[in-house]
């Protein structure tokens, strides 16, 4: 990955790039977690790319992903499905994303990544280590915040437990 | 080496299937243990049953090998320098230990960590530490095989492989009919018209743990009553529903079978979406590229073929995408599903990119098949509550087993289970 070196002492517009990605990302396991598809979709932008991936694949430089949206209408489109056409079993998501690692900020866009671990609850049911790994993001400047050009999950987890419905 | 199986309990621990014919299927059949025991030795392991175990394109050059699965068994799936391909299993004939742990790899041969034995990629055993016993300076040998160990008799349990047109099937019963011959004249077609020696491309790997019966996915794919009900895409873009021009083949043992239909245009045949609460009138996709349908000049009509091969795998073709998902049973009550995206090599970038846009469709977080593994793992749970005592039913379309020109039936399923209750004894 980047060969960036991380200087002892952060200069102030990485400190800024970072808390911008840590608060955003904070927001999006949020939104998730609480169920809103809807404001999901707003987090990204027109054009953007969405991805969940094996490892296995990643690694292996092949293309197939487990879900791989390449516009905010796929994403709307992905949203739809959860919440009229797609038939399961509902769970509670709980997002736990560590901090942002910057990797690139050169002013409108901040490359970065975070690893990221989802738990899931079903009703009745114990707590269960569901999804583990790493985002890969490229992040646009807009405004005073932040959009999402692409997210890409990179996860370790060998065996998706069972199906895979909302967004990670 | 000897894969004699265990000896199975006698029979009368097994459960009685009360019912004539194959309509009813018994809660047991997908619960109890002994009769998944029976299953993993006759279905898995024995009675001439070949098995899924990989993609030829996954293992391109000489020394590529890969692990996989026939039933529980782990074996390594390996390419010769002969450009044929090994099966063999997952455990040394030392002391039984499962010595290949990278999923993937290439090698020249194959090393036991505990004590060094070595093995060809044939599985024979090509050497090991002290076999003459250590020599000290005073010439006195210490240890040592006895003198009629047979290197031959100590190799890797080999399995009898079947390549083709780049699909790698193996069995551990040697005296297993040919492939073609397992998979019957009514079925080879249907495989001809996807696999017919193109060489294919791998676009990926998916796998989902399915807290279900291993016979519950197979019959999910012998059943085209449901897609056009339960699967809001399908109905609603005609990708699958009942006036479809629909054909259900069967091999003549009801094992093998492939769901044959042609996409019509969607919308709303009042006959098949009245009272189809998955049946969305005004749903339109936001981004048309999900769906971005492009015939392909050797589909011949169809637009879909599902092809089950029991006991195994599943082999989908639905609009663009392909894929091999293969069933790991894991215990009666799980099983893993594997799923291998694959194209062509004469795709052009837009047919790939195709490929992998309709793959959203399909695995673990397809539009249409996540429900799939959902109900499934519904289907065992109501098992479970249910105990011995009751029943699915079946009788869609009549009780009898036979191949129909429609979809509004439950044929495959019986045919399937007729054919299970003959090689089960139950
Ligand atoms: S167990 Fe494999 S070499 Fe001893
Ligand atoms: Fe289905």
């Amino acid at each position: 990955m980047s060969k960036l070196i991380r200087p002892q002492a952060l200069p102030l517009s990485v400190l800024e790039a970072q808390y911008y990605v840590d608060q955003f990302n904070a927001t999006y396991g949020d939104i998730l977690d609480r169920g809103d598809y809807d404001a999901w979709v707003e987090l990204f932008t027109e054009d953007c790319l969405y991805k969940v991936i094996p490892r296995e694949n990643h690694d292996a430089g092949l293309p197939l992903a487990t879900m791989a949206l390449e516009s905010r209408g796929m994403l709307k489109d992905r949203a739809y499905g959860i919440t009229t056409t797609l038939f399961h079993a509902p769970y509670y998501q709980r997002h736990v994303i560590g901090v942002a690692q910057i990797l690139n900020d050169n002013g409108s866009e901040i490359r970065a990544t975070a690893n990221y671990s989802v738990f899931r609850t079903k009703p009745g049911s114990v707590s269960e280590i569901y999804n583990v790994g790493r985002y890969l993001d490229l992040f646009l400047r807009e405004g005073a915040g932040l959009k999402l050009k692409e997210r890409v999950c990179v996860f370790d987890s060998e065996m998706i437990l069972n199906s895979m419905i909302y967004p990670i | 080496m000897n894969i004699a199986p265990s000896p199975l309990p006698p029979l009368d621990t097994l459960p009685t299937w009360q019912d004539a014919g194959s309509s009813r299927i018994p809660f047991w059949a997908y619960t109890d243990p002994q009769v998944y025991r029976r299953e993993l030795e006759r279905m898995f392991y024995g009675h001439g049953h070949w098995c899924y175990v990989a993609l030829e394109a996954e293992l391109p050059k000489f020394g590529d090998y890969k692990i996989s699965y026939v039933g529980e068994r782990q074996v390594i799936v390996v390419r010769e320098r002969d450009g044929s391909l090994n099966v063999v299993e997952n455990r040394c004939a030392h002391r039984g230990v499962r010595f290949c742990q990278k999923p993937r790899g290439n090698a020249r041969s194959f090393v036991c960590p505990y004590h060094q034995w070595t093995y060809k990629l044939n599985g024979d055993l090509a050497g090991l530490p002290f076999r003459q016993g250590v020599k000290k300076d005073d010439g006195e040998v210490q240890g040592g095989m006895p003198a009629d160990f047979d290197m031959k008799q100590h190799g890797l349990t080999k399995l009898k492989v079947a390549v083709y047109n780049g699909l790698v099937f193996a069995t551990f019963d040697q005296d297993a009919p040919s492939f073609e011959e397992y998979i019957g004249a009514d079925v080879l077609p249907w495989l001809n018209r996807i696999f017919d020696g193109r060489k294919l491309t791998i676009l990926g790997t998916n796998r989902q743990r399915i807290p279900g019966n291993w016979k519950l996915m197979m019959e999910n794919i012998k059943d085209p009553y449901h897609p056009g009900l339960l699967h809001t895409w399908f109905v609603t873009f005609g990708l699958w529903r009942a006036d479809q021009q629909s054909r259900m083949v069967m091999d003549e043992h009801g094992r093998h079978a492939v769901m044959i239909s042609q996409r019509n245009a969607g919308g709303e045949a009042k006959a098949v979406t009245e009272g189809v609460t998955s049946f969305k009138k005004d749903m339109a996709l936001n981004d048309m590229r999900l769906l971005d349908v492009v015939p392909e000049y050797w589909w011949k009509g169809p637009t879909v073929t599902m092809i089950t091969l029991f006991p195994s795998v599943i082999i989908q073709q639905q609009v663009n995408s392909l894929s091999t998902r293969h069933i790991v049973p894991s215990g009666p009550d799980s099983f893993d599903f594997v799923w291998t995206h694959f194209g062509f090599e004469e795709d052009d970038e837009e047919m790939t990119r195709r490929r992998l846009r309709q793959a959203n469709l399909f695995g673990p977080a397809g539009f249409v098949s996540a429900d799939d593994g959902e109900v499934i793992e519904f289907s065992q749970s109501g098992f479970r509550q249910k105990g011995a005592d009751g029943a699915t039913l079946c009788e869609l379309d009549g009780r009898g087993v036979a191949p129909t020109q429609h979809m509004v039936t439950e044929t495959l399923i019986r045919g399937m289970y007729g054919y299970w209750r003959k090689v089960m004894e139950l």
